[in-house]
């Protein structure tokens, strides 16, 4: 029986193509991590082994600091963005159509219809005129800003997880005297856990990609990763950077792997 | 000497005042031009931290400014920006009474057209934007722009064109004989063939090429001088020249915000990159010359006598400063600009 | 009857008011500003003017001859930019779709405990972001990068193939960037696919593509339309990869706004082009929903 209900989940093919893709992602990163550590100042000649661009990445302050403000600023947005979309995902998949529904569809894809530019510079027009007036330039304006853009993102997969969930199985615990927030929280909840890692994770990756936006938005001393970089693409990207993603990487890989061993340890 | 006494004593004395001094000073500049040692220099000696941020282009820096509410002290833009940034009343003048060295800038780079006399900026970098060859694949004559808009068949395909609108329609207008901001229909019409033409032989328009021209993607192209020297220290094939018939001359220069949140502090940061020691460690950094007399002697050997940095006496006078053209001819740029790239 | 879960809708728009707030103070509102700068005349090096002018819009659709003013014409340069973006971002959708579908199965079928490893394996490489990304995928594919040397060695070809620079650089670029947004939700939702109903569909004897068609892809439809929704948009305003990539040879349309906003110092026109994107992508939203529904109500029927 568990073989038979391994193999139809088999689609001859299917498992070329996956590996063919993960070695498509990975092919450009292991040359990027590999010249990380590469003597000389070139990406494509290779003059030895050296920690070099390591030291001069953790020597130089700016870059110090741009990727830990890139870090948190993913982490905060990626958050509040998550919780705000599962709230609005639960809303509108659940107890059927309502008026206004489309609105607020449209409202929530809003962001990603407009190019990146076009939202910057809107926001730098609204967000200068507050900042003006208010006084505060800290980082709350990029951290809206960001989670507005992440919001899209986080909700999608979310709203994918909860329409493909029964919702049978809350009006079960319903008529069994649960209260909605019981329901959602012993019920949906572990159900939709998948759905709401995905949506972190693909908030996480957009904030961590948001450049345009952030270039507009930014207040003295805020520049992100991205838009240090972006500062440079006239100039020569230097080996640094690929040092700052090759620790970026390693950072992923080590919360993967806690990750990985918190669910196994929960699993037994 | 007495001069001299003088200026050692108001040095010991206001160092040891201003390094108790607290403070920051934000500088707004573009990205990888601001040299680390610059600034642990100016700290150590003021006890200011200086912060940077980064733009990626004049057009987002002034954006920015104008909508106010920055927290910028110090902005960078170029020469072309300049007075629209001083019209706007977007800086404040240099204060004569912290910003003492200004005798230090260059006598040539002291009455130039987009700041006359230096009442509101000082040169940060400059530099020209002009035409790099590998002469081992093309021998011919360099110093035109005609390697780009006409090339020869070994360059053919092999080119790469710095994506600046401004410096691409500036070096073909000149190639036509016409004034940077020029009405000339006849002139503009002839612009617009030869890039036209000239478009299928480019292979891109692509900025941050030193490694593609090193490793030999790109046989030639329009660049700037002091990313050419950086190409040449890699690979002593490629050559820079300087097209006769014009070609775009540049200058980065800081200046105070007018409305700066720590105005004093910003004019100590600009008086003290008036010293030629500390220029120098801008042009170290960023590979292009600063405007500050007796600098040269602080720099690095490879750039004391680099033919990309030190511009030949008979191709000087081809050197134009560049000038913000009017809304309607600018629109005309933009406009075969977008056929050229449609 | 059915518990307090589902009475009224209040409720509904409570859950979504907090999400609802940020994204009208921080996208759709300022959004607004470049409705009525689209109205507006351009000023002085970039920014506009507060005059009311409908010159952006046209100039969106027209152009006056730069030489003879009083000639207008179709702006060609504009659509065919307009066109080169939506027909790229349909096949960066497309082969998102093809790899993206194969991969989000296999990591589906492995075993419960692995599954969010095999999730995260295709979201690390987008913890290095997304300017580095593209400057690797350039090695891969320059003349003396990754595959060429490769080919070379082997003697498969005797010249370097020039990849960089092309359009097939912007769509590999574009397919590796926006590959996780089409895997994820294609993954969350056939992680929760009924798998007795594949397994029905083949003791009927059905083939493995009549069960993919008839049982597989419902299920997975809402994952699917959400992935497709999530690449072909910000597809076509992208702007780093043709930049990098394409070599900026050839605009898309966020580079063409972009230059109004820049070098070309034209805010009403970049503001007209940007919403007149907002129409075209809205458009092409409704009409691929009203296709997918028609496509679901034929199966059915």
């Amino acid at each position: 029986m568990a073989e038979k209900s391994y193999s139809v989940r088999r689609i001859p093919g299917f498992g070329a193509v996956a590996v063919f893709t993960f070695a498509m992602l990975y092919l450009p990163i292991v040359i990027l991590v590999l010249f990380s550590f590469n003597a000389g100042p070139s990406q494509s000649v290779w003059e030895g082994f050296s920690l070099h661009w390591y030291e001069a990445a953790f020597q130089n302050r700016q870059v110090r600091d741009v990727s830990i403000r890139s870090l948190w600023l993913a982490a905060t947005a990626a958050s509040i963005a998550t919780v705000l979309a599962t709230l609005a995902a639960l809303g509108t998949t659940r107890g059927g159509r309502f008026p206004g529904q489309t609105i607020i569809y449209a409202l929530i894809n809003q962001p990603l219809m407009v190019p990146e530019i076009v939202t910057g510079i809107a926001l730098l027009i609204f967000v200068a005129a507050i900042k003006v007036q208010t006084g505060y330039t800290g980082m709350g304006y990029l951290v809206m800003a960001h989670t507005a853009f992440c919001i899209p993102f986080a909700y999608l997969p979310i709203r994918a997880r909860l329409e493909t969930l029964d919702a049978a199985l809350e009006s079960a615990a319903a008529d069994l005297y649960a209260s909605p927030v019981q329901a959602f929280v012993h019920i949906t909840l572990p159900l939709l856990v998948p759905g709401i890692v995905a949506g972190f994770m693909l908030g996480f990756v957009i904030s961590l990609d948001t450049v345009v936006i952030t270039e507009f938005v930014k207040s003295a001393g805020q520049d992100t990763l991205p838009t240090y970089m972006l500062g440079q693409l006239r100039r020569t990207v230097t080996p640094e950077m690929n040092a700052i993603a090759t620790l970026f990487l390693a950072l992923s890989l080590l919360i993967v792997t806690a990750f990985f061993l918190v669910t196994r340890t929960r699993g037994r | 000497m007495k001069r001299t006494l003088a200026m050692a004593a108001m040095a010991l004395t206001g160092s040891t005042a201003l390094a108790h001094a607290e403070g920051v000073v934000n500088l707004y500049n573009w990205g990888n031009y601001t040299s680390p040692e610059l600034l642990e220099r100016f700290t150590e000696e003021t006890g200011i931290t200086v912060t940077v941020t980064d733009f990626d282009s004049n057009d987002t820096a002034l954006a920015r400014i104008r909508q106010g509410g920055h927290g910028f002290d110090i902005v960078v833009p170029s020469d072309t920006y300049i007075q629209t940034w001083i019209s706007e009343g977007l800086f404040q003048p240099l204060d004569p009474e912290i910003v003492t060295d200004r005798g230090n800038i260059d006598p040539v780079f002291v009455d130039v057209p987009f700041d006359p006399g230096r009442e509101y900026t000082v040169p940060w970098a400059w530099g020209t934007t002009g035409v790099i060859v590998d002469t081992s694949v093309y021998g011919g004559d360099i110093n035109t722009i005609g390697v780009i808009i006409d090339p020869p068949a070994e360059l053919q395909g092999r080119i790469n064109v710095i994506p600046e609108m401004s410096d691409v329609m500036a070096m073909a207008i000149y190639y036509h004989g016409g004034d940077r901001c020029t009405t000339d229909r006849d002139v503009l019409r002839a612009v617009r063939d030869t890039l036209m033409d000239a478009k299928p032989h480019w292979l891109a328009l692509d900025y941050g090429a030193v490694d593609s021209y090193v490793a030999g993607d790109f046989a030639a192209g329009i660049y700037w001088n002091g990313a050419s020297m950086r190409v040449r220290l890699q690979n002593d094939s490629f050559a820079y020249g300087y097209p006769e018939t014009g070609y775009p001359l540049w200058m980065d220069n800081a200046a105070v915000l007018a409305d700066a949140p720590n105005r004093d502090n910003a004019m100590q940061f600009i008086n003290f990159i008036l010293r030629p020691e500390n220029a120098a460690l801008i042009s170290n950094f960023a590979r292009y010359s600063n405007g500050i007399a007796g600098s040269d002697a602080y720099m690095d050997e490879v750039m004391r006598d680099a033919p990309e940095i030190n511009v030949p006496a008979e191709l000087a006078a081809a050197g134009r400063w560049g000038v913000a053209c009017p809304q309607e001819v600018n629109d005309i740029h933009t406009q075969i600009w977008t056929e050229l790239m449609q | 009857m059915r518990g307090p879960l589902i009475r009224g809708n209040g409720w509904k728009w409570l859950l979504c008011a907090p999400a609802l707030t940020v994204l009208l103070l921080a996208a759709s509102g300022p959004l607004l500003i470049v409705l009525v700068y689209s109205f507006l005349s351009p000023g002085n090096m970039g920014g506009v003017v507060w005059e009311f002018s409908t010159e952006g819009w046209f100039r969106v659709f027209f152009r006056r001859d730069i030489f003879e003013p009083d000639l207008v014409t179709l702006n060609h340069a504009h659509l065919t930019v307009f066109w080169r973006s939506i027909w790229l971002s349909f096949q960066t959708t497309l082969i998102c779709a093809l790899l993206g579908f194969p991969t989000a199965w296999f990591i589906a079928t492995r075993p419960p405990n692995t599954r969010t490893v095999w999730l995260f394996l295709i979201t690390i490489p987008f913890w290095t972001n997304l300017l580095i990304r593209t400057f690797a995928i350039q090695e891969v594919i320059r003349n003396n990068g990754t595959i060429n040397t490769v080919l070379l060695r082997l003697g498969v070809i005797d010249s370097p193939i020039q990849m960089m620079f092309t359009d097939f650089a912007v769509l590999l670029g574009m397919a590796y960037v926006f590959l996780p947004l089409m895997v994820l939700p294609l993954y969350a939702a056939m992680d929760k696919m009924d798998f007795r109903l594949v397994e029905a569909g083949y003791d009927l004897y059905a083939s493995r593509l009549m069960v993919l068609w008839h049982v597989i892809l419902p299920q997975v439809k809402p994952g699917f339309i959400a992935g497709s929704i999530l690449v072909f948009i910000p597809a076509i305003g992208a702007y780093v990869t043709p930049r990098v990539l394409g070599g900026g040879r050839t605009m898309m349309l966020g580079n063409l706004i972009a230059l109004q906003f820049g070098q070309g110092r034209n805010w009403p026109l970049g503001a007209a082009l940007a919403m007149l994107m907002l129409i075209v992508v809205v458009g092409a939203l409704i009409v691929y929903l009203r296709a997918l529904g028609r496509m679901e109500g034929e199966r059915r029927g």
